[in-house]
């Protein structure tokens, strides 16, 4: 390693021991807002692994995050929840791979609608089944789990995606996703197996997401498909990660962190202007800042640095 | 040169698009060490040729091997592995990579696999090889057109291709970078290297090549040497027409 990986791993640990001391302030409602932060860190994070080196908006997050939620919905009465996370984790992997399987070839618009359609089909899919199988439609997700705790498992997946997306970025697979971004004839052409190396980094953010609801579907004890594949969700971790810039693995954290503050004092004040604000956020974020706040930063920097010579 | 062993060997390749036959039957042969020409009017089927053997496209009918085993239904991936490396007729760069990354894509994933400190030597002596090592760490927006097209050549060389296949290669340079060029490809010859390339610049064919294709409407129309194929009537006819025959 480096002296200056070195440096950013060593704030990097600092900075979540910090955030790993919130519950202790006793707030519920910061805590509250920290699983909210902590969720959407996790979320945006790995949406950016997948989608911020090859251009693919994934519109799919609902569809991995509800099919994390349903299946703890469902086992929780018979299964231990730890086994339920695993199943989550290998079942958001797989379907991502069969997603990406059957649309990768696919590009540009297509792959967006056909990723959300997809969370819209499971939806319904699994209220069928619900229907004509269980009878109701809710499931109650009872455990001892609190916030605190929540809140802790996410921060502890937020590492993980940070390592993840380091290594990565060291890895052949993250240079092979940074050419497959810029031209894929030409990364076909340089030898790269151009279709594995998107199934599998898809597979790690269809597996992230399906853990982010696993791990949610505790805090809101009634569930139903409905509440588990909101299409909102989808929108809000692109929203979020273009706002904070994919180029960087910390960028989408920069997007997250005042999106979802914004969001909450909108919420409390304006409830039914939510959608209406999040619209004018996405305009806003196109417009002004295309390549996100931090590639804005870095535009600045870069200018402020040849101004100085 | 044509007594080494024969590296690729095209037979019968056929390709149709729709009821269009862009190529029609052609065989050839290159051996090891050898310079090949595919020549021929615009629209004879030299680049969808080039697009064949790299697989960039998928043959109608026919077969294409490399050193004695099938590369034809292969996709363009698998082909650069088994060491077909080309350039492309308008230049292709990686925009938001350094000149070195650029190098180093051809490197890392290439026939001959590298990776961290020995990728980027390697990419390294591919820019010097190629003469623009001093551009190493520049954006590639900042190359000039010859830049560029030695930029792609060296991520070519940086994969130790077993045949290299040049699309165009001179195409687009003013006289003087003309010169460079072909001195450039003169050095790859000398190295002992494979190559094919298409190409419409005379000087260069007669230069470079050790053995040239002359294709036409699709079809191969002429093979052997630069002056051979050069005087024969029905390739004068191909790109003159009847009256200057």
């Amino acid at each position: 390693m480096t002296s200056r990986e070195i440096r950013t791993l060593v704030i990097a640990v600092i900075l979540f021991g910090l955030a790993a001391l919130l519950p202790f302030s006793g707030n519920g409602y910061f805590i509250s807002i920290g699983v909210t932060i902590a969720m959407y860190v996790v979320l945006s994070t790995s949406w950016a692994l997948f989608s911020g080196p090859t251009h693919y908006i994934s519109l799919a997050t609902a569809a991995f995050y509800g099919l994390g939620t349903m299946i703890v919905a469902t086992g929780i009465e018979t299964v231990p929840y730890v086994v339920l996370l695993l199943i989550s984790a290998v079942a958001g992997a797989l379907m991502a791979a069969l997603v990406g399987l059957a649309t990768l070839r696919l590009s540009g618009v297509y792959f967006v609608i056909f990723t959300l359609g997809l969370a819209e089909m499971i939806r319904q899919l699994v209220s069928w089944l619900q229907n004509n199988l269980g009878g109701s439609r809710g499931l109650y997700v009872l455990t001892d789990l609190t916030e605190d705790h929540i809140y802790w498992e996410l921060l502890a997946l937020a590492a993980f995606v940070f390592l993840i997306g380091w290594w990565i970025g060291r890895s052949r697979l993250g240079f092979a996703m940074r050419i497959i971004g810029n031209d894929e004839t030409v990364a076909a052409h340089c030898g790269i197996n151009t279709a594995r190396s998107k199934i599998m980094l898809f597979m790690v953010s269809g597996m992230v997401a399906a853990l982010v609801g696993a791990l949610l579907a505790p805090r809101w004890t009634y569930i139903e498909p409905n509440i588990a594949f909101s299409p909102l969700l989808s929108f809000e971790v692109v929203i979020m990660a273009l706002l904070g810039g994919t180029k960087r693995l910390w960028g989408p954290l920069v997007g997250v962190v005042p999106f979802t503050i914004l969001l909450e004092v909108i919420e409390a004040n304006y409830p039914s202007q939510t959608i209406l604000v999040l619209g004018i956020a996405f305009l806003l974020i196109v417009y002004l800042v295309p390549h996100g706040v931090v590639g804005r930063l870095e535009q600045s920097f870069a200018k402020f640095r040849r101004g100085g010579n | 040169m044509a007594s080494g062993k024969t590296v690729l060997s095209v037979r019968g390749v056929t390709k149709q698009f729709g009821g269009l036959t862009a190529v029609d039957h052609v065989d050839f042969d290159v051996h090891e060490h050898e310079v090949v020409g595919i020549i021929g009017p615009n629209g004879s089927g030299k680049t969808t040729m080039m697009n064949l053997i790299s697989g960039a496209l998928k043959l109608t009918a026919g077969q294409i091997t490399l050193q004695g085993s099938r590369i034809s239904g292969l996709s363009a991936q698998d082909i650069n592995r088994r060491g077909v490396s080309r350039t492309f007729q308008l230049v292709k760069m990686l925009p938001t990579l350094t000149v070195i990354e650029n190098v180093m894509a051809g490197a890392v994933f290439g026939h001959k696999r590298r990776w961290g400190y020995e990728a980027e030597e390697f990419a390294h002596q591919m820019l010097n090889k190629v003469g623009i090592d001093s551009l190493a760490n520049a954006p590639v927006s900042s190359l000039t057109y010859i830049d560029q097209k030695r930029l792609e050549l060296a991520r070519c060389l940086a994969s130790e291709p077993e045949i290299l296949l040049l699309d165009e290669w001179l195409a687009g340079l003013n006289p003087t970078e003309l010169t460079t060029g072909i001195e450039l490809i003169k050095t790859l010859r000398s190295e002992g290297r494979t190559v094919i390339l298409v190409e419409h610049v005379m000087d260069a064919i007669r230069s470079l090549c050790d053995n040239c294709v002359v294709m036409n409407t699709g079809q191969k129309i002429a093979q052997g040497s630069p002056a051979k194929v050069l005087s024969d009537p029905e390739v004068i006819r191909a790109y003159l027409g009847d009256d200057d025959a």
